[in-house]
């Protein structure tokens, strides 16, 4: 190999020098014989932290928890073949939720591409409906290019996660490490301005209707246009809810909110949702799990839709008003020519949803005698004082939390809301102990989830992240039990989970406190314990096992039928 | 109502742009009838042109989806476009030339090629009338019709 002269560098130096210039300050990974020259230069750098988790599924959803969290792009390095594959869910997730990532993947040597190598896999290929951009990279002279290109495209527009597939013998070649100052690429600009004359025609909407709604989502969360939204909503005196991946932007107590939207949203907000006449999305994409069945979604309202993704808009509702560009941007020019905006106008509308809120709010059956999932979830939120980071898995334990748990602040609920991933709790969690060190990072899994990465414990004690797991402990798969139980007769087909490990015996085993929870007393004592030991722990409570999430809106049903109870 | 539909996209010539897009179209339930790509000249570009049928809605999908594929730089969607499509068809040699070629040069195209057994012909026209010759051609029996996709231009 020729001697390095000091502007040139092997593909895994160019690596490290472009984490540098994007400031990555975490890196979580696995390392394996393709990127075994990247993992050299990892340990002969000292500018970011390098979490090695213990399982490359796991090293995804932290980046991805971190990116939550902090609103940076996480960063995952994962070597080949089963590296790469044990990655996709993690990629997935993240895509279908939108957070930006930058994934790493070790390749066979460009000379062995297609020869069906020891792992060799085609990752470009398998990623490619589950990445917003991949890349494999066949020369030293592209790199510097495609690692500058892949953080911008990661993070701007519509952000989601970007691939570069590097194959080993680049990782060892030398090169000229340029990094661009600019992006040149001419085929990628996101729309970020909204168009002027479209945001009239809603100022105009919204000044005619007599029951406007906004119906916020993930964009909001996105495009960190919480603040300008709670100014439009106290100055328009509009009525909001929020989607699961909203939840935090209007804040529970504001008094303008109406709760969560869709299957197992509040009867205020999906009814809300039907009798409005202009239902203005904020950076929502009309999932399914929110509009039930079409044809009686919103069928008094006219629609307008905020979405920085074009071919989101219309692709499911009609939008009368679409408008392309970033949130904040396009709030901020609302905000601008709103004038003078009669607030009054909706008194009789919020009445009407004020009656709604008090006829069926979130409540349950509390009990002495056995623990309800929804007190924990109350319990919890007081005792943090909302100083925490909450992660779920999927089920109804993730419901409960995103009903019952009070949520003031964007970024404080991490939850896998697209494509709906049982083992993205924990990971999550650690993610995002990392990006807010001063909070609490809590993990509200379920018995049936937390199987799914608990090797992760130990990721915890390698690495000192403390993190906290609840375990809703049903010795079921809730919510698949739920669904059995209302719309199969009770045929409880593998959903039991009565054989289980000791939870606190194998939290122990890793190193970290555990607490067997059966009473109040015993939950309130062990949560203080848990959150003042800055130790990973992990709580088994054990709950009601017939609980089910309500309302519901049985699937395919119209969301104003509900079943309440 | 289900539509016959041209796109033409150009894309930036980099590793699997082609897999991107017919992924997009098989991701997603979207047929193609035909596709056709070529790089443009002098440049780093591809020009893919793809035939496709669907209702309005699904057609406004495709096109929004194309545009957000990241190495594509423009979706024309024109409906005032001029296509052209090529066939080549294998006759057997004891058909009637003469007639063979007349009808060949009603369609503005030619005999290519002839050895012991075959000739072979080629027509290049739009796709409808491509439609009418193949239906002509049948009386000399064929023994092969090869088709390419279409490719298309906007007129102004
Ligand atoms: C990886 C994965 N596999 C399967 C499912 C389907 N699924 C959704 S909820 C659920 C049950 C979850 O059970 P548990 O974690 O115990 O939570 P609970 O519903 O009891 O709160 C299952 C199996 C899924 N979402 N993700």
């Amino acid at each position: 190999m020729p001697v390095a002269t000091t502007n040139k560098m092997t593909g895994a130096k160019m690596v490290m020098e472009a984490f540098k210039e994007e400031r990555v300050e975490v890196v979580f990974g696995y390392p394996g014989g393709a990127v075994l020259f990247i993992y050299d230069e990892i340990y002969k750098q000292n500018y970011f932290n390098h979490i090695l988790t213990r399982h490359e599924q796991a090293a995804l959803h932290a980046a991805d928890g971190y990116a939550r969290a902090s609103g940076k792009v996480g960063v995952a390095i994962i070597t080949s073949g089963p590296g790469f594959t044990n990655a996709v869910t993690g990629i997935a997730t993240a895509y279908t939720d939108s957070v930006p990532l930058v994934v790493i993947s070790g390749q066979v040597p460009i000379t062995q591409i297609g020869t069906d190598a020891f792992q060799e896999i085609d990752a470009v290929g398998i990623s490619r409906p589950c990445t917003k951009h991949n890349y494999l990279v066949k020369n030293i002279k592209e790199l510097p290019r495609i690692l500058k290109e892949a953080f911008y495209i990661a993070r701007s527009g519509r952000p989601g996660p970007v691939l570069i597939d590097l194959p080993k013998d680049i990782s060892a070649t030398l090169g000229e490490f340029d990094y661009p100052k600019d992006i040149r690429l001419v085929t990628y600009k996101p729309t970020m301005k909204g168009n002027a004359r479209q945001i009239t025609k809603l100022k105009d909407a919204i000044n005619d209707s007599k029951k406007p709604l906004f119906y916020i989502g993930g964009g909001a969360v996105i495009s960190n246009a919480y603040s300008e939204i709670r100014e439009l909503i106290k100055l328009t005196n509009i009525p909001a809810i929020e989607t699961l991946m909203a939840r935090g932007i209007c804040g529970d107590t504001n008094p303008l909110f109406f709760g969560m939207a869709g299957m197992h949203g509040s009867y205020a907000s999906n009814m809300a949702i039907s009798e409005c006449d202009l239902l203005i999305s904020l950076g929502a994409r009309f999932d399914d799990r929110i509009t039930g069945k079409l044809s009686e979604f919103a069928k008094n309202a006219k629609i307008a839709h905020i979405d920085i993704d074009p071919s989101s808009i219309s692709k499911i509702v009609n939008a009368n008003y679409p408008i392309v560009g970033d949130l904040k941007n396009v709030i901020k020019e609302l905000l601008n020519i709103l004038g003078d905006y009669d607030k009054t106008k909706t008194k009789k509308w919020l009445e009407t949803l004020e009656s709604y809120k008090k006829k069926h709010h979130f409540c349950y059956q509390d009990s002495d005698k056995i623990l309800k999932p929804q007190w924990v979830i109350e319990k919890i939120a007081q005792m943090t004082d909302a100083n925490a980071i909450i992660s779920t898995d999927v089920g109804q334990h993730q419901m409960w939390v995103a009903q019952f748990y009070k949520f003031m602040q964007p970024r404080e609920f991490l939850t896998s809301g697209g494509l709906g991933t049982m083992g993205f709790g924990l990971p999550a969690a650690i993610g995002a102990k990392i990006a807010q060190k001063k909070k609490y990072s809590i993990n509200i899994s379920g018995d049936g989830s937390i199987m799914m990465n608990i090797q992760e414990l130990i990721t915890c004690i390698q690495s000192g992240i403390p993190v906290i797991n609840v375990i809703l402990n049903n010795n079921y798969l809730g919510m698949v039990r739920q669904w059995q139980t209302f719309f199969y007769e009770k045929r409880y087909s593998n959903v039991d989970l009565t054989c289980q490990p000791n939870f606190v015996k194998l939290v122990e085993s890793f190193g970290g406190i555990g607490f067997e929870v059966k009473t109040k007393k015993e939950f309130e004592k062990a949560l203080k314990e848990a959150m003042n030991s800055n130790k990973v722990s992990l709580l088994d409570v054990k709950i009601d096992r017939m609980e089910s999430v309500f309302p519901m809106v049985p699937s395919g049903g119209a969301i104003y039928n509900m079943m309440l109870n | 109502m289900k539509k016959r539909r041209i796109i033409s996209v150009t894309v930036l010539n980099e590793h699997s742009v082609l897999s991107r897009i017919s992924g997009l179209f098989a991701g997603r339930g979207y047929n193609i009838e035909s596709l056709t790509v070529a790089p443009l000249q002098n440049s780093e570009l591809s020009r893919i042109t793809i035939v496709t049928s669907g209702d309005e809605k699904v057609f406004e999908q495709i096109v929004k989806q194309l545009h957000k594929l990241i190495p594509v730089l423009s979706v024309i969607e024109d409906e005032d476009l001029i296509e052209k499509e090529t066939i080549l068809a294998k006759i057997p040699i004891d058909q009637s030339i003469s007639d063979i070629d007349a009808l060949c040069k009603a369609y503005n195209g030619g005999i290519a090629n002839a050895n012991d057994k075959y000739i072979i012909l080629t027509i290049t026209d739009n796709p409808n009338r491509i439609d009418c010759f193949i239906k002509a051609i049948k009386q000399f029996k064929p023994k092969e019709i090869i088709r390419s996709g279409v490719i298309a231009i906007e007129q102004h």
